[in-house]
């Protein structure tokens, strides 16, 4: 695989919704760019005709009764909330007037 | 001997005759942290002493009148903090989740307190459970009990770091990529990861969900199957769990068979510490002696486990921790009006440097263009790997390597290489990718006092042979003398 560049690392960083400045990218890139380069170790294996695992156990489709069960009361479920107001959590404004 | 010096099923013999009560235990186990604690910092919470003295006491009420009381009879157990305690502090060791208080039990919580065990605190650990050294908290550094100067690995640390210290009886980790073992190894104690599925996560906070496994960190292996025996077990509100009997393991712990155990050689190579090797190789003479088969075996993917396992777990780390949002729990970032802000800043605040590193390699190994070359090749390189251990099985019982290429390093050694401390992973990440049982049990010294510890696999689920294995070994090398500090 290719180098990963800083412009890479910033797209990257603003699709984890992570930031840093420059400085930090450029270590970001060294470091990744080391961790990457010994990633493409597995490059030297054929995978062509294998199957991915994604899970280690073959369980699918589990199913239990369709109960009714005591939830989590709204009080308690906006007990750590950083924010709250009538019954709900609180964040900024999504929608913005242009 | 004083009580906090003892394993729970010693404890829970002298209880049985009278001759201690859980107050006494309790009060034992509070002295070892008074005095212990300040240098080895293995706790991030303990819970107010009154409080757990007099849940002591309600065990010995109940059993002083002859009420039947649980296998885990008022016995302290640490609990590491990514795993939720309803109404205690729960900070999986970030700034993210400095103030969250669960309001819901985890469900071996929930088994371990049926079973009258009591929960003592909330043990240290790499911030989110990413790391082997539990220097990434962002609460406190723990020391390892047998020198201070030296981490006690990670990333159940402080997990590992209490057994050791006798700060607890019993503890409970998380692994993801060996976070029970290498701690426990580099500590001197007895770690096991239960098959993947064997024990509910329920409440356990998500790292690498196809990999994560809670299991117990314990004195030695009869403990191990005890705290196992508790916390084993189907639950419906976890669908990876697996539904299937659970065996009576102190009982399979004290059979024995002659066993053919496999040394794969790859394990063996440059890069193992020469008092490692020559220790783990005392524990494969002395099983031979005692009358098992130990052939050499190649497990030919081995050298591509941890570039297939950091790309899996960074992977499954980018998008379970989507969530640290700072919407409905954990830090947010305060003064931002407008909500994509709000997100960036809460992220580039509440994580440390560890945790955005891997969620920055797992979003690249995700994004388009990159998700066939880096996810999609790692997880069909799990599927070689699995392969690898299927065969082993055909012919053998267990597989036997050493757990760590080095013990304990020292504190600060590793920390800025992030690339060297995801090597010394290299012997522990396999038993997550394939999702096998794995137990690391003490096997000798180094000559500057750090134990030593080696590692037995088995097929998915059997637990039972695992444990009886150990248990075994365990006694060979005590009678041996090698387990004695030199």
């Amino acid at each position: 695989m290719g180098k990963i560049t800083e412009e890479m690392v910033r797209h990257v960083a603003y699709l984890s919704r992570l930031e840093f400045n420059d400085e930090q990218i450029k270590n970001f890139t060294k470091q990744l760019n080391n961790i990457l380069e010994y990633m493409d170790k597995l490059n030297e294996l054929d995978t062509s005709n294998v199957e991915p695992t994604s899970h280690s156990v073959n369980i699918t489709n589990v199913f239990r009764e369709d109960r009714v069960e005591q939830p989590l009361s709204v009080e308690d479920a906006l007990a750590n909330a950083p924010e709250k107001e009538a019954d709900c959590f609180k964040v900024p404004k999504i929608i913005h007037e242009y | 001997m004083n009580l906090a010096e003892m394993t729970a099923m010693q404890l829970k013999e002298l209880l049985a005759k009278g001759q201690t009560s859980c107050r006494e235990i309790m009060e034992s186990v509070l002295d070892e942290i008074n005095r212990r604690e300040p240098e080895v910092q293995a706790f991030i919470s303990i819970r107010d002493r009154e409080e757990l003295l007099a849940e002591a006491e309600a065990v010995d009420q109940r059993r002083q009148k002859g009420e039947a009381v649980g296998v885990l009879a008022g016995l302290p157990v640490a609990i590491k903090d990514n795993i939720c305690t309803k109404g205690i502090p729960t900070t999986c060791a970030s700034r993210m989740l400095a103030n969250f208080v669960p309001p819901y039990e985890a469900t071996i919580v929930e088994r371990i307190r049926a079973a009258d065990g009591i929960i003592l605190g909330k043990t240290n650990m790499d911030e989110f459970a990413m790391g082997s050294s539990t220097e990434n908290s962002a609460m406190k550094i723990t020391r390892n009990p047998h020198n201070p100067e030296y981490v006690p690995g990670g990333t159940s640390g402080g997990s590992a770091a209490a057994v050791a210290a006798n700060e607890t009886i019993l503890a409970i980790g998380s692994d993801t990529g060996g976070s029970i073992r290498q701690p426990a190894a580099f500590c001197g104690v007895v770690g096991m990861k239960p098959t993947y599925g064997r024990v509910s996560r329920y409440g356990l906070i998500a790292y690498g969900s196809s990999l994560d496994q809670i299991g117990t960190i314990t004195k030695d292996v009869q403990d191990t199957a005890l705290l196992l025996s508790v916390i084993a077990g189907h639950d419906p509100k976890d669908s990876t769990c697996i539904n299937a009997e659970v065996p009576d393991y102190l009982q399979e712990t004290k059979t024995t068979k002659p066993l053919r155990i496999g040394v794969p050689k790859e394990y063996f190579g440059p890069g193992l510490d020469e008092e490692v090797r020559k220790s783990v190789e005392n524990a494969i003479e002395l099983l031979k002696e005692d009358g098992h088969t130990l052939d050499s075996i190649s497990l030919p993917h081995t050298e591509y486990a941890v570039p297939a396992y950091y790309i899996i777990a960074c992977a499954e780390a980018s998008s379970n921790l989507a969530r640290y949002d700072g919407c409905q729990y954990g830090f947010r970032s305060p003064g931002d009006d407008n909500i994509i802000d709000m997100f960036t800043h809460t992220r580039t605040q509440g994580f440390g440097e560890e945790v955005k590193r891997r969620i920055m390699l797992g979003t690249y190994a995700l994004s388009a263009g990159y998700y066939d070359a880096y996810y999609l090749k790692a997880a069909r390189v799990r599927t070689l790997i699995a392969r690898d251990f299927k065969a082993a099985f055909e012919s053998y019982d267990l597989v036997l390597h050493p757990i760590a290429p080095t013990p304990a390093f020292k504190i600060g050694e590793n920390i800025d290489d992030p690339l060297k401390m995801y090597l010394g992973d290299i012997y522990s990440v396999i038993a997550n990718l394939v999702g096998i049982p794995a137990i690391t049990v003490p096997c000798g010294w180094t000559s500057n006092h750090l134990p030593i510890g080696v590692q037995l696999a088995a097929k998915p689920l059997d637990e039972p042979t695992l444990l009886s294995a150990a248990y075994r070994l365990e006694s060979l090398l005590h009678k041996s003398g090698l387990l004695t500090r030199p």
